[in-house]
């Protein structure tokens, strides 16, 4: 039992990234837009925490370097969430190839500064990351709660949650009275892009100590499966990147458990995908996903 | 009522050709990524000169000649071809194929088991590890489709886990071949290499091999599928439109499942050439390839036609082929990748262009309604 609750802090610390990113991820396509594009927002999140940690660090700034690195962080994948925002939602854009096409542009991007700043394919080894506290757990904990608690309030006690809605569901029937289905949505995708990339400082932060091309690993793919395993709902989503999180956090800690030992890592590896695979398969018939996700919105045309 | 006369202009009609268009955004790409690279201060001439090479073999700098570097351009052009293909054809039938990569993945897997423990007889044991490929990459495929036509679940999401699934699986299975460590397994005993004795001498000892006579055969199968066949014919009403296909007696569940397995079998066979063909050695890998995502742009580029997939296909073994020499140069090899997302991310924003043409068309209407 002891052993179990040693593991608590390391699973948090995998699980809040994953789950600050699915719940971007959701209020994305709550609003109508599919994001798939949130792995290489994380990666540029990642990357841009990572070297502006390094450069405040040895400039001496202390502490609050962490949390300026994590904002710089968070708005670089802003930035880059502009261009699926403009893609799919000015340009009536097909939402899958922009997404892929921003994973593909962060893959070069990420290697390619840290090549001209730090002339290697990662950026250079900062010498502290985050701290953790009394429990030994990481502040990155909080934060991912704090988002899920921000997100259910908007969306599911605010007016404005309520319209977001409507746009995922019916973008006609919203438009109607007078919604501003595309300023929505923008926020929508902007927000997704925002928590994708303060995710992916979470991960820099507090698992490594440099970014390189395996920093992220699936992991943003974790978390959009986490959308659709845990139907589209704050608790559900929830739930499915700790389940996630969890299944990962094993390959790490499969090692104090004999019995557990046998196995390649591989297999836990593999967990959450396989999860997913089959829950989508085990739920399908009704249909959880928001009505209107993923199809561009004609205004007028009905 | 008299016949509105259409005058398009050169811009319009250039815009509503697809190929047009495609060379229009390829050259975009390569115009931000030379900005880029002239922005952080590296020359530009630099990218352009190791591409220049990766594409003649002449080396600008030293006037030196090397044959060997056309043949390993081609060599990498190969899995880009095949993986583009096995996008392409999904995207006929208007399904979303991101899984090239698992199916690569599991192609290659299987291709290094059947060439270390497979009947080592000249001529037919990579016949047979190559036949391996194609069969698991269609399962693989396959499978995505079915749980797509059966339970409707979404072959975008269903094939990213699939492409993981696989990357582990791999791993756990590489791991216990023979000789295996963290990285690399034995030696391929030679009945099993694809390597072809007149490609070597033509190209100066590259890594070019047979894989490049199965590349030809499988572009004319996929151009002799989609366009001569009532399969093919089946498969392309389904992408139009699901439900009138269904409505003229089209099986449409049947043709899903299919147009999946056979995209699997492209990016299947990719897997196994890569293995047998760039490699003397089985790999455990440790990351993705990601021949099968840049499949994704290579069949964007070539707008799904097989001809369009060939020349993308060799635009990205020749930037592949390039990386080196431009990391040479003090140009980061990065910039290749970005130029390839550039490329995808325009592609995406290339619905701009409909709705141009559209406010085009709509303001030439209101002229010539005015004049009357």
């Amino acid at each position: 039992m002891s052993a179990l609750l040693k593991m608590i802090p390391s699973v948090l610390m995998i699980v809040s990234p994953i789950l600050i990113t699915a719940i971007g991820g959701m209020i994305c396509e709550k609003s109508g837009v599919v994001n798939i594009a949130l792995e290489g927002l994380m990666g540029l999140g990642a990357c841009a925490a990572a070297s502006a940690h390094f450069f405040m660090e040895s400039s001496g700034m202390g502490v609050s370097s962490i949390y300026l690195a994590l904002a710089i962080g968070a708005g670089i994948g802003l930035l880059f969430s502009l261009i699926h925002a403009v893609a799919a939602i000015n340009l009536n854009a097909d939402q899958t190839i922009s997404g892929t096409g921003i994973n593909l542009l962060a893959d070069g991007v990420t290697i390619f500064v840290a090549q001209i700043l730090f002339s290697a394919d990662r950026t250079r080894e900062f010498q502290m990351g985050m701290q953790t506290d009394a429990l030994g757990i990481y502040p990155t904990a909080y934060i991912a709660f704090i988002v899920v608690f921000l997100a259910w309030f908007v969306l599911y006690k605010l007016p404005f949650g309520m319209h977001l809605r409507a746009c995922g569901e019916h973008p006609h029937a919203a438009d109607s009275v007078g919604i501003n289905v595309r300023k929505i949505r923008y926020i929508a995708v902007l927000t997704s892009g925002l928590l994708a990339g303060l995710a992916g400082g979470c991960i820099v932060l507090t698992q490594t100590i440099q970014y390189t091309s395996n920093t992220i690993n699936g992991r943003g793919f974790i978390a959009l499966a986490a959308v659709s395993f845990g139907r589209w709902r704050p608790a559900g989503v929830t739930f499915a990147a700790f389940l996630f999180g969890t299944a990962q956090a094993f390959t790490i800690i499969a090692n104090n458990f004999p019995a557990l030992r046998v196995l390649p890592t591989e297999v836990f590896n593999i967990l959450p995908y396989l999860i997913t695979l089959i829950a989508l398969v085990a739920f399908s018939g009704k249909d959880y996903a928001p009505r209107a996700n993923g199809k561009p919105y004609f205004k007028g045309a009905s | 009522m008299k016949k509105l006369e259409k005058k398009d202009s050169f811009a319009s009609r250039l815009l509503g050709s697809d190929g047009a268009v495609s060379v229009l955004v390829v050259l975009l790409g390569f115009v931000v990524g030379t900005i880029l690279v002239a922005l952080v201060g590296r020359n530009p001439l630099n990218m352009y000169k190791a591409i220049f090479q990766s594409l003649t073999g002449y080396n600008i700098d030293n006037g030196k000649m090397n044959v060997r570097y056309i043949g390993e351009t081609l060599n990498y052009t190969v899995p880009f071809v095949l993986c583009g293909l096995s996008m392409a054809f999904a995207a006929r039938t208007g399904l979303f194929n991101i899984g090239g990569e698992g199916q690569y993945i599991v192609g290659l897997t299987v291709a290094q088991v059947i060439a270390l423990l497979g009947p080592q007889v000249v001529g037919i044991h990579w016949v047979l590890a190559i036949l391996g490929a194609i069969l698991i990459g269609a399962l693989w495929g396959g499978l995505v489709g079915l749980l797509k036509a059966k339970y409707e679940v979404s072959e975008v999401v269903s094939t990213i886990m699939l492409n993981y699934v696989a990357l582990y699986l791999s791993r756990i299975i590489c791991l216990q071949l023979p000789g295996a460590t963290t990285y690399k397994t034995a030696n391929y005993p030679t009945t099993a290499l694809l390597n072809n004795a007149l490609f070597q001498k033509l190209t100066n000892n590259s890594m070019l091999n047979n894989g490049f006579y199965l590349m030809f055969i499988s572009i004319i199968v996929y151009w002799f599928i989609m366009e001569k066949t009532n399969l093919g014919f089946g498969l392309r009403a389904t992408g139009f439109n699901k439900e009138a296909a269904r409505c003229s007696g089209i099986p449409v569940v049947k043709s899903i499942a299919i147009s999946m397995a056979i995209a699997g079998a492209f990016a299947g066979l990719a897997g196994g050439i890569v293995a047998l063909g760039s490699f003397r050695y089985g790999r455990v890998l440790s990351g993705m390839d990601n021949y099968g995502f840049n499949g994704i742009a290579v069949a964007l580029i070539g707008n799904n036609t097989a001809l369009g997939n060939l020349l993308a296909g060799f635009l990205f073994g020749m930037l592949k082929n390039a990386q080196a020499l431009m990391q040479s140069k003090q140009i980061p090899k990065e910039i290749t990748f970005i130029i390839q997302g550039l490329i995808v991310v325009f592609i995406a924003l290339r619905s701009a262009i409909a709705i141009y043409l559209d406010w085009l068309n709509k303001r030439q209407l209101q002229k010539e309604v005015i004049s009357k």
